[in-house]
């Protein structure tokens, strides 16, 4: 036993119920994250010298992350466990590795990716001024640091994050002055029989929206926004929108939190040579695999928000599915009866999330409208006007090829924060579905590395 | 279904065919550009963007005289400056017998046209004070420079288009022939070109295709491994790069406008020809950080943010073929240009250009026949 050598690859919920079931049956796996501690993203850790408790750190989710860290402690010593460790680049059967300056290699039988989920971003006109952040980093702010992004917030975008943030903004005493909706109330009435696959959840979400109209907090649905207002040298004064009725309305704020719902952080899936398939549902081209989370490449697996956005408690069951994979496919005898729940588990939750893409719908038409000066790429300070420029008058009707000739895309994020909405902007000005315009390919490093880094022996 | 005529087919839109089609149209003479993708995607589009004279290989110059001329006038000829600068070349060395290299390459160049400085000591440092201690001697040109190869190629073809060129993308040309008067070539599809000329600039690839007419060539696609860097404050005016004969040194960079650091050089992968890709070796990046440190140390305090590699086509002695084919009468080569062609592009489009429409060309490029291969 142990002989295999399995990396899984992030430490949040799937990953860690991923390494959790190798643990128990015997295997040493090797579980790498990029942040300091465990819990991913959701149920993220505060600094060792703050006091917060559970209940106030994680809300209705307390039992679940307490559970989650708990998990990771109890299994600490019977893993090899890389914090602060960025996976780089991933070449046959080796992950390339960096921490602290330092290069190194782990080869591995089986790679188990739980990469999780960053925001899912609408160009706003405005939105590269200081003071505004990501629903996600408004949240991480708060849940590391207990701060808020500003003395006065306004929340904008759609999707469930939208609510939540917003919602332990107010609980922890931050001053929000709206949350503006960019999907209709009646898309959600809609979407109701697929929501009711999680009726805890419909209930925990009309709990969030009553919570901030009690807590005097505007809550608006079907807004377009215009932008954000303010200027280069001071940052955010406001916000401008069109609200459901086509009215244009300003609302004065020093912060301003956007975002749609998520995306996968899908790069290492791509660099590992795995295979995408357009998504109609959500408008995005998603790595494809099995119910068990076999990827189209041999040995590779995928778990959690980083496949399709399903959630932490999906990720938890999606973790423990490739785990079962990774060790049926290894020869281990598996658990037929425990495998099958999991698989029925998996598939309300799935259904739930269908029902949340149709409630909370990526704002395609809003973002095809953007003006020609919104910046659509904040890194390469690429505005729409010049992307629509290199769609019409060079021909560039495909993303990869958009981005060669404008810049979108080629900036220190590698398009993970534009592409999805530069595709829009592209297949709007072009005329063609946006699943025509193709997917950006992704390049190493995953995220930036270091020229300083240094190469040693694994 | 009919088959499309024209005077000359071109099969293959990297530089060296869109800058025929273009050329070739400035002459008068009709042109269809076959490319099996879009324009410039491959070694054209990948390569490190140096428009380079010093160091290469002597013969070779006049052509690349030829082409210099051409990259400054970019904007007149074609309405897009793809980014060139003629902000100054050098390499460099770490040995005193590559310094002496340098010196009597630099008496040979000058024969050429080409004016070289050398610098050493105080001066060079004064003069680039990025430069790392181990850094013996630069080689400096002022006429070099580089420009943007994402953007040259399309740029020609564009232009070629609207002078009434016939730029035809997702073609993948299977077979060649000669048929009578005329070649006719056949795409994958079934839909066929003819002309009584016919250029092939293929890359990598036209060795396939110069082999259906008893002209086999030793090619083979190698990889490029290229890297990115975040932007900092433009200040690295020239392009800079290790002239030396071990290939663990070598390490190439720029600048560009932007602010971010272009750099390459050292082992190259293998490059799929079927796939049509490349992979930059995660490797090969790490040991080009150690090389950038010891070229310019301030480099190491910047991030890479992006690497990337593409097809490019190697002949077994370093050099391209470019001229007439030996057996076929109206059959014309410009491909293999070994990692050293982005500069030449526009030179040899406007060469290839004037042999078609002339009969022969004003810039001397015998050492580069196709003869040398037959036996």
């Amino acid at each position: 036993m142990g002989q295999h050598r399995v990396i899984v690859v992030g430490a949040g919920p799937a990953g860690v119920r991923c390494a959790q079931m190798l643990v128990q049956r015997g295997m040493r796996a090797i579980l790498v994250d990029e942040n300091r501690r465990d819990g991913g993203q959701i149920f993220r850790r505060q600094p060792d010298s703050f006091g917060r408790s559970y209940g106030k750190l994680y809300g209705t989710e307390a039992p679940q992350a307490r559970d989650m860290h708990d998990t990771f402690a109890k299994m600490r010593d019977s893993i090899d466990y890389l914090p602060e460790t960025l996976v780089w680049n991933i070449a046959g059967k080796r992950l390339h590795l960096a921490c602290e300056g330092r290069a190194f290699t782990r080869d591995f039988d089986a790679l188990v990716l739980c990469t999780g989920a960053t925001d899912r971003v609408m160009p706003v006109k405005g939105w590269e001024r200081a003071g505004t952040y990501s629903i996600g980093a408004a949240q991480i702010a708060l849940k590391a640091q207990a701060c808020s992004i500003g003395a006065s917030v306004v929340f904008l975008g759609s999707g469930p994050l939208l609510y939540l943030a917003s919602s332990q903004y107010v609980e922890a005493g931050a001053n929000v002055v709206a949350v503006l909706d960019t999907s209709a109330f009646s898309r959600r009435v809609r979407a109701l029989p697929k929501l009711l696959a999680r009726f805890d959840l419909v209930r925990k979400g009309a709990g969030l929206v009553s919570f901030l109209k009690r807590a005097g907090v505007k809550v608006e649905t079907g807004v377009e926004p215009v932008e954000i207002l303010g200027t280069d040298d001071a940052g955010v004064s406001g916000v401008r929108y069109r609200d459901a009725g086509g009215e244009v309305r300003e609302l004065a704020c020093e912060a301003v939190a956007i975002g749609q719902h998520l995306r996968p952080e899908t790069q290492l899936a791509d660099l590992a040579g795995c295979r995408f398939a357009f998504d109609t549902a959500t408008r995005q081209w998603l790595p494809e695999c099995d119910e068990l989370g076999r990827s189209s490449v041999k040995d590779v697996y995928l778990a959690g928000d980083g496949v399709r956005v399903l959630g932490a408690d999906c990720a938890e069951v999606a973790g423990q599915l490739a785990a079962a994979a990774v060790l049926g496919d290894l020869g281990y005898p598996i658990d037929a009866q425990g495998l099958g729940l999991l698989k029925q588990k998996r598939t309300r939750f799935e259904r739930f999330a269908s029902g949340i893409a149709e409630a909370f719908p990526w704002p395609a038409e809003q973002i095809t409208r953007v003006s020609d000066d919104t910046v659509v790429c904040r890194c390469e300070e690429i505005r729409a006007g010049e992307l629509r420029r290199v769609v019409r008058d060079e021909g560039a009707r495909e993303i990869n090829r958009a981005k060669a000739f404008s810049r979108v895309g080629m900036g220190r994020c590698q398009g993970r924060y534009c592409a999805h909405a530069a595709a829009e902007v592209i297949a709007g000005c072009a005329n063609v579905p946006v699943e025509q315009v193709g997917r950006q390919r992704s390049q190493a490093p995953v995220k930036p590395l270091g020229i300083a880094t240094r190469q040693e022996d694994a | 279904m009919k088959p499309m005529n024209a005077d000359v087919l071109i099969v293959g839109g990297g530089i060296m065919g869109t800058a025929a089609a273009f050329f070739l149209r400035r002459r008068g003479r009709s042109a269809i550009l076959l490319e099996r993708g879009l324009v410039g995607q491959q070694a054209s589009a990948v390569n490190f963007g140096a428009v380079r004279r010093l160091g290469r290989f002597l013969p070779q110059l006049p052509l690349a005289t030829r082409s210099r001329e051409i990259w400054a006038k970019l904007p007149e000829l074609i309405g897009h400056d793809s980014e060139f600068l003629a902000s100054g070349l050098m390499r460099v060395c770490y040995r005193e017998e590559e310094a002496d290299i340098f010196e009597s390459y630099g008496t040979d160049a000058a024969h050429y046209g080409l004016a070289l400085d050398m610098y050493r000591g105080q001066a060079m440092r004064a003069k680039f004070p990025f430069l790392g201690p181990e850094v013996l001697a630069a080689q400096y040109s002022a006429t070099c420079g580089h420009a943007n190869p994402r953007l040259a190629a399309p740029a020609f073809s564009r232009a070629a288009a609207r002078e009434g060129a016939q730029i035809v993308e997702n073609t993948d040309i299977v077979r060649v022939e000669k048929d009578g008067d005329s070649f006719r070539a056949t795409s994958a599809d079934g839909r066929s070109f003819r002309a009584p000329n016919l250029l092939i600039t293929a890359g990598a690839w036209a060795g396939q295709l110069s082999a259906q007419f008893g002209e086999p060539v030793p090619i083979n696609g190698q990889g490029p491994q290229m890297g990115v860097t975040e932007p900092m404050p433009y200040g690295i005016v020239p392009v800079i790069n290790v002239g030396s004969d071990k290939l663990e040194e070598i390490i190439y960079f720029r600048q560009v406008k932007r602010g971010n650091i272009v750099f390459g050089g050292g082992r190259r992968s293998t490059a799929y020809l079927d796939e049509r890709r490349a992979k930059v070796e995660p490797e090969n990046t790490l040991t080009q950080f150690q090389r950038l440190r010891r070229l310019a140390p301030a480099l190491a305090r910047l991030n890479l943010i992006r690497v990337w590699s593409g097809v490019e086509g190697y002949l077994s002695d370093e050099l391209p073929v470019i001229g007439t084919s030996r057996k076929v009468s109206g059959l014309f080569y410009a491909f293999g240009f070994c990692g050293h062609g982005f500069q030449l592009g526009p030179g040899v489009g406007d060469a290839m250009a004037e042999w078609i429409d002339t009969g022969s060309t004003s810039t001397p490029l015998q050492p580069f026949d196709i003869g040398r291969f037959l036996s």
